[in-house]
């Protein structure tokens, strides 16, 4: 478990440096840094789906990102220090410390899971469904409704951010508004 | 004629990156495609799978958007075309699921499970991969040109 310990300590110092620095992309540059450290847990935790994804995802939100980051101007948000708020921090990073070393002790051991379900997919999935990758029986023919909810989240997401980002709306700019949205001014 | 369009802009000195950018991209876009559909299509017998195959596909297009111009692969895909992908491959998910519906219950697995490790095997999982594949590649692509062209375009009575 030594290596799990190294990339975990790695993501952590790569958060800090994300969440303290000052310049817009070099922040970019270590959440993407992160992002490949979390591939090559799921990686090291024998789940290679999962680290393909996560890779391919990082890399395609890092392009985003950076072609984000280049043209934001790097402004530094003033800091003043408030003594009430650091200690209030602290006092709740302290509970919630203390509440996960008290949850973690109960926490059933790695690859021993609780429902018994699991071990029937293990067992039957290749007689029941044809398919070699047992993740793909899974999350296709046991869970299949559960991907087409996840298929419909993206799909309304998209179909959102298509509205929202379009700049050539239905309505003329000569027209006049008849239905007031957003927030109302007072007076 | 389209054709002559995209060759005309490829080889347009001006737009883009440069000469060394564009030739490694035109290697790199095809075996991207190459892989993301290998991905998809093997998905029910090798890691990976229809989100992991569309999200490579769509990265070859991003990346031919950003090394070449935005215009080369607006002419390639455009934003009317990805999204009728991105529908088109729901629509398709669906329809699986409820043709399912005639032979049991919902997302039954009707088709013959095939031999297992055999490429034509698994019923309808690879069918849904396919799908997935294309609605999720479409999708991001076209979440791609709208943060990247939807800003620029006005309106003739704007201008």
């Amino acid at each position: 478990m030594l290596l799990f310990d190294i990339i975990l300590i790695f993501m952590i110092i790569g958060t800090i440096i994300a969440v303290e620095t000052k310049n817009m992309l070099s922040a970019v540059v270590a959440v993407g840094a992160v992002g490949f450290g979390v591939s090559l847990l799921f990686l090291y935790l024998r789940a290679p789906d999962i680290a393909i994804t996560q890779v391919i995802v990082e890399v395609l939100s890092l392009i985003i990102l950076i072609r984000v980051a280049t043209h934001v101007d790097n402004v530094a948000i003033e800091r003043r220090i408030d003594n009430f708020a650091n200690m209030t921090g602290l006092i709740f990073i302290g509970l919630f410390i203390a509440f996960c070393i008290w949850a973690f002790t109960d926490v059933i051991p790695f690859a021993n899971p609780l429902m018994r379900v699991s071990q029937h997919y293990l067992d039957a999935g290749l007689r029941e469904t044809g398919a070699a990758n047992i993740v793909a029986a899974v999350i296709l023919d046991y869970r299949a409704y559960d991907t087409l909810g996840e298929a419909v989240v993206i799909f309304t997401s998209i179909l959102g951010a298509f509205v929202i980002l379009r700049s050539k709306g239905k309505k003329k700019l000569s027209e006049e508004d008849d239905i007031t949205v957003g927030i109302l001014e007072d007076a | 004629m389209k054709q002559d369009i995209i060759e005309e802009i490829t080889h347009d000195r001006s737009t883009g990156m440069t000469l060394i950018v564009k030739t490694v991209a035109k290697i790199m876009i095809a075996m991207m495609l190459l892989f993301g559909f290998y991905i998809i299509i093997y998905g029910h017998l090798t890691p990976g799978g229809g989100f992991a195959g569309g999200v490579i596909i769509a990265i070859a297009y991003v990346l031919m958007m950003l090394a070449f111009s935005r215009k080369v692969a607006l002419k390639k895909l455009s934003n009317f075309w990805a999204s009728i992908f991105d529908n088109l491959g729901m629509l398709a998910f669906i329809v699986i699921a409820y043709i399912g519906l005639g032979f049991g219950y919902f997302m039954y697995n009707f088709i013959w499970h095939g031999n297992p490790f055999h490429l034509i095997s698994a019923g309808i999982i690879p069918l849904c991969n396919i799908a997935i594949g294309i609605k999720v590649g479409a999708a991001l692509y076209a979440i791609f040109i709208g943060l990247s062209i939807y800003g620029r375009i006005t309106t003739k009575e704007e201008e």
